[in-house]
């Protein structure tokens, strides 16, 4: 069955001023494809663009360049107003439940804030039903209607921030970071309620994390990326597997074993720093810090390919 | 499904995670403030007894603020005139009870005025930016160029005495300052991840600032309010004590110790009396903005 595509954006650019006259490169023609219905998980390192490709997906940031095409319609060319209808169907829970959620506001106000926005609800006291609703679907006790955020724990204040990306019944919503600011503890019970609520309402999410093991346990496919571009995209089984680019393959052999007799074991670690979005280097991103680099490598930039049924942007990952 | 659901629930009413996290509203704040620091408790009741004093000065007192007793001029203190009586023989209590009418009002009402004016324009300049930013800012550092009391005097002088032209006056010269404070505080709210998460709901601008920037800058305001409210009261009583605020025979605390002046050292209640008290209401609305600080100002309670 062929599966349908939700959202896919091509060549997207995304650059930043910094001091002078130069450009970061926070992200540098990307492609991406989400199905419909999946869970799609995209890893990196810390500043390889991962929350600025959510974002710009959901046109939160505008995008430099490139399109980006939203159930067939060309979400980038819109001007703010016709958009508007449909910023509700993508929706972003983010990293931290601190910050992301208004002080001074209580949680009915909070969750109840985008059903205004969109005039879901008839009068208040529909839109407080609406509320108690989607705080059960959430895990939250309704008795917490009137609280503040301050009065909650991490985990509750994210379960807050998921009540309310879901208010408008979204098809996408960008998970970003989502767990990493919490307990381990509390981390599964989020996950397992992000689980359900996918199952329960047919969410598609795109999950930006840098914690390998949540990504196995959440994502049908998973995107690696590197300083602004996409290395590999693949079935998240296929690519734990068998990774194909050099830098998943670091990116995986990072994980620490539980073998305590592999401990001694050398793991493959990268060396050097990584390279300034601000200066990406020539061809392929990585060469300066793979050890498979050749000529080719640092002048000719390689695309994403096709390679066993998953995408590869290396010219050697069959020889390696 | 829903088993696990109610199970995720149960789970999280038993974890001790439920225990509500540090409690930290604006009412906990003020009560932690009344705990530790006594002086501004002290100085609200300070502050609460004037108001008092003026709301009930026809109660407390047998005479009229204008009501001269010629006999009975330039008296001392006594039974009769606690503070005694000045050069037309008026009761020197009651005129300072009816003076503390104007000083607080004059505290107060420019104030408001000022704040509500910086809050508007210092959120305008800060959230929209670009050419409204440069505009409302290149206003304020223009206002701020100028010595406060300089142009205050230049303003009583265009529009003439009375309490209105007094208002206004004050109020013009201290927007500015408000605005860049309130200005600052919406830049950094501006990035911060709730509007982000406003934005991503497609919340409206002007609802972002009224619901996410300004009741985020209250805090500031208030301490604000209360370090701003003295520096009126000098205001006036330094323009009344120069003939150009409040005139005869209406009472406030500046035109009473300008009328004392001549008697410095014969009489000296007549200018002590009013002196002292704009004192007390300076130093109480002081020390109660330093309290207020020390709580609501997330700056100071980092470190």
């Amino acid at each position: 069955m062929e599966k349908k595509i939700l959202l896919s954006a091509r060549g997207l650019s995304k650059d930043f001023p910094v001091s002078g006259k130069r450009r970061l490169h926070a992200l540098s023609r990307v492609d991406l494809d989400i199905y419909e219905g999946e869970t799609l998980a995209l890893v990196g390192e810390s500043g390889c663009g991962k929350s600025t490709l959510g974002r710009t997906l959901i046109r939160l940031i505008p995008a430099t360049e490139g399109s980006i095409s939203f159930e067939g319609q060309d979400i980038s060319s819109m001007s703010e107003k016709e958009f508007r209808p449909l910023r509700g169907k993508m929706q972003i829970i983010f990293q931290d439940p601190y910050a992301s959620l208004n002080p001074r506001m209580t949680v009915r106000d909070i969750i109840a804030e985008p059903l205004e926005t969109y005039h879901v609800c008839a009068d208040a006291r529909e839109t407080t039903q609406r509320v108690r609703e989607l705080m059960k679907a959430a895990g939250l006790s309704e008795e917490y209607l009137y609280r503040y955020p301050h009065q909650f724990s991490g985990g509750q204040r994210q379960r807050i921030g998921i009540a309310r990306a879901i208010a408008l019944k979204p098809k996408l919503i960008i998970c970003d970071e989502p767990v990493s600011a919490l307990d381990v503890s509390v981390q599964n019970q989020i996950l397992n309620l992000l689980k359900d609520l996918q199952k329960e309402f047919g969410l598609t999410y795109l999950f930006i994390s840098h914690d390998l093991s949540v990504v196995r346990f959440l994502s049908d496919r998973t995107c690696v990326m590197f300083l602004g571009k996409l290395c590999e995209v693949g079935n998240t089984a296929e690519l734990y597997e068998k990774p194909l680019h050099p830098y998943t393959r670091f990116l995986l052999g990072a994980i620490p074993g539980i073998d305590p007799r592999a401990r001694g074991e050398k793991r493959p670690l990268l060396k050097g720093e990584l390279p300034s979005p601000i200066h990406p280097p020539s061809g392929c991103r990585f060469h300066t810090r793979c050890p498979y680099a050749t000529e080719r490598c640092r002048t000719e930039e390689p695309l994403l390919r096709d390679v066993g049924g998953r995408q590869v942007a290396c010219h050697r990952c069959e020889e390696i | 499904m829903r088993d696990d659901q109610e199970e995720i629930l149960t789970m999280q009413m038993d974890s001790p995670e439920d225990v509500l996290a540090e409690a930290d509203t604006l009412k906990d704040q003020l009560k932690r403030m009344a705990r530790q620091n006594k002086l501004a408790v002290i100085s609200a009741v300070v502050i609460l007894l004037f108001v008092l004093g003026a709301i009930f000065a026809p109660v407390l007192t047998p005479y009229e603020f204008d009501q001269q007793d010629v006999i009975n001029r330039l008296a001392p203190p006594s039974a009769e005139h606690l503070l005694g009586t000045d050069e037309l023989g008026r009761d020197v209590l009651t005129r300072l009870l009816y003076g503390s009418r104007i000083s607080l009002l004059v505290g107060v009402v420019p104030t408001v005025i000022s704040m509500l004016a910086g809050a508007v324009l210092g959120i305008c300049a800060g959230y929209i930016g670009g050419k409204t930013d440069t505009v409302i800012m290149r206003l304020a550092d223009i206002m701020l160029a100028f010595p406060s009391m300089l142009l205050a005097m230049v303003i009583m002088y265009t529009l003439g005495d009375g309490l209105i032209n007094i208002f206004l006056a004050l109020a013009l010269v201290s927007w500015a300052s408000v605005a860049r404070i309130v200005r600052s505080e919406t830049l950094k709210l501006k990035e911060s991840v709730f509007v982000e998460a406003a934005k991503s709901m497609g919340v409206s601008r002007l609802k972002i600032m009224c619901r996410h920037i300004f009741p985020n800058c209250l805090p500031s305001l208030i301490v604000l309010f209360t370090l701003n409210i003295p520096s009126a009261i000098l205001s006036e009583s330094s323009l009344s004590f120069l003939g150009i605020g409040i005139k005869y025979p209406q009472a406030s605390w500046g035109l009473m110790v300008n009328l004392g002046r001549q008697f410095l050292y014969t009489k000296p209640w007549l200018s002590l009396a009013p002196s002292i008290a704009i004192m007390l209401v300076v130093l109480a609305f002081n020390f109660l903005g330093d309290g207020l600080r020390d709580v609501l100002d997330p700056h100071l309670k980092d470190q």
